[in-house]
């Protein structure tokens, strides 16, 4: 085979491969399943003998994400990952970095809840990564990644669109995607920035060191002000409106000629486009739209397609009904929204999924 | 060409690993793979299976509604999977542990004696390429030139110095399976 670069792996091996390639400065971690190969991948590949980025393992997941919270501080491309549980461990710490608008890359390897859950799959966490997971009034930026490959292109990406905000950004996938074995091609090597590029970049807020250049930067998220702190809020909600004018991505499979569509959203939507295969085959125009940021929610797909008559949507998902109520705001009541899904870490099939969208929409 | 293979058995006989095997020949040989694991506990005495899909075009679901083929390494997991493998698929499985037959008629089914050849010949560490060999046989999806580097690749290499036995207990797979029906 000629391309040497094409590798056999798994999501979460891969998303540690993306931080090293991509030039991360430094990962924080604490192990947990279904995403303890991240941590493990990097620790094998010592990239402090390479590139110099720090791998640390934390002593918990407050600690991790607030190591975070620091590097992120200094301009640094500074990530974390984990799964459902220590997730909301590091919820506090994820609201402090986009109160402050500082850019990382955290990753959400879902498992089963509540609580403790299972360790199995799961999307319960739309809400939670989606509107807010913590107190006051911020958004991650949520990328939901339904391959090994765009485990690997979201790092990257995540990076960018966090630095290009200055707001924290999600990769939200879950135990099969990151569990499972697929073709990868790699990147190229890219150096990490250097300290004057950093200083570039990043001069204007990080606390990167200031020599006798310019005023000190401060970051933090205490205003005792009110009037002070209602700015502040309105220029996070000015960030937000532009990145949802902006940043909207899905793609749309089948979906020309329509008569329901199914969205979906990470593994989910990986099992939904057999149902689409499997159901044009019966003569059912089905198409499926599937949200690759799911914030921003690609709002404007799902209208465009209930405006131009699309006959009934079901939103499939690994929770109890999350992002179909997203769907049915979009959908503005002009045509049914159901949802079907599994729960506790159970899949289902591509053939359940289309005896769901038949007995719900098609009866 | 597509083959959707469910592979299961005991955790530590192989099962995840012979599917990444198999799934590392597919990639030498230019097809889409997916390898989709059990995982977490299962791993653990329990039983643990994997999904490989190999294709020559882009694999929709990895999530199967059922089975090609299906490689049976105890009862439990020949409870669980007979009758996901569709009508005309084929099921292989090692006679060691089966206490209860497929009862299947309308799948091909092959039996392998692989647990009892390798208990025969010391080399219980080549029991799952062996199975893979007998799969192989049946199902000859893969060159065997890419099956070699395959494993290989699969394989850390302070292990390279098995690749001899492996290799062989492949060949051997393929000749002790045998069809039931």
């Amino acid at each position: 085979m000629a391309d040497k670069e094409i590798k056999l792996m798994k999501g979460n091996e891969v998303i540690a491969h993306a931080a090293v390639r991509c030039g991360c400065d430094g990962y924080f971690g604490y192990p947990i399943t279904p995403q303890s190969e991240v941590m493990e991948t990097l620790m094998e590949l010592k990239p402090w003998e390479t590139t110099g980025m720090v791998v640390l393992q934390a002593e918990s997941e407050l600690a991790s994400i607030n190591m975070v919270y620091g590097g992120a501080a200094t301009g640094k491309r500074v990530m974390t990952s984990s799964s459902s549980p220590g997730i909301s461990l590091m919820s506090e710490g994820m609201s402090y970095l986009a109160a402050c608008e500082l850019p990382c890359l955290i990753v959400n390897c879902q498992r089963g809840g509540p609580g403790l859950g299972t360790i199995q799959p799961s999307q319960g966490d739309y809400f939670q990564a989606c509107k807010g997971g913590a107190h006051g009034d911020f958004h991650l930026i949520v990328l939901a990644p339904a391959s090994v490959q765009e485990m690997h292109d979201f790092v990257e990406l995540g990076f960018e669109l966090a630095f290009k905000y200055r707001n924290p950004a999600m990769i939200l996938a879950d135990g099969a995607i990151g569990q499972m074995m697929e073709k990868v091609v790699l990147s190229p090597q890219k150096p990490r920035r250097t300290d004057a590029e950093i200083e570039a970049e990043c001069g204007p807020w990080a606390a990167c060191g200031k020599g006798n250049r310019r005023e000190r930067n401060i970051c933090t998220s205490l205003e005792l002000q009110s009037e002070k702190m209602e700015k502040i809020n309105q220029r996070l909600q000015t960030k937000y409106a532009t990145i949802e004018a902006a940043e909207a991505r899905w793609e749309e499979i089948e979906c020309d000629d329509a008569e329901y569509v199914i969205v979906a959203f990470g593994s989910s939507a990986r099992i939904c486009s057999a149902t689409v295969e499997a159901a044009r085959k019966q003569g059912i125009k089905v198409g499926l739209l599937r949200p690759i940021t799911l914030y921003p929610f690609p709002a404007q797909a799902v209208a465009a397609l209930a405006g131009r008559g699309v006959k009934g949507f079901l939103s499939v998902e690994l929770n109890a009904g999350q992002m179909v109520e997203d769907v049915r705001l979009a959908v503005a009541g002009k045509a049914p929204v159901e949802h079907y899904g599994r729960q506790g870490g159970m899949m289902f099939t591509p053939d359940e999924a289309l005896e769901a969208l038949k007995e719900k929409l098609l009866k | 060409m597509k083959e959707t293979l469910i592979i299961a058995g005991f955790g530590g006989q192989g099962v995840l690993s012979m599917g990444k095997i198999l799934a590392y020949s597919g990639v030498m040989q230019d097809y889409e793979v997916t390898w989709m694991p059990s995982y977490g506990p299962e791993m653990r005495g329990g039983t643990a299976n994997v999904t490989v899909i190999l294709s020559d075009r882009r694999i929709s679901s990895p999530i199967a509604n059922d089975y090609d083929s299906a490689i049976i390494l105890n009862q439990q997991s020949l409870d669980k999977f007979e009758s996901k493998i569709r009508p005309g698929g084929i099921l292989i499985y090692d006679t060691n542990g089966i206490t209860h037959a497929p009862t299947r008629t309308d799948i091909e089914v092959w039996a392998i004696d692989a647990a009892a050849e390798c208990a025969r010949t010391g080399r219980a560490k080549m029991f799952n390429t062996m199975i893979l060999g007998g799969y192989l046989k049946v199902r000859p999806i893969v060159d065997m030139d890419n099956v070699m580097t395959g494993l290989k690749k699969s394989l850390p290499e302070r292990a390279w110095s098995l690749l001899p036995q492996n290799e062989e207990a492949i060949r051997h797979g393929g000749e002790i399976i045998r069809r039931v029906r």
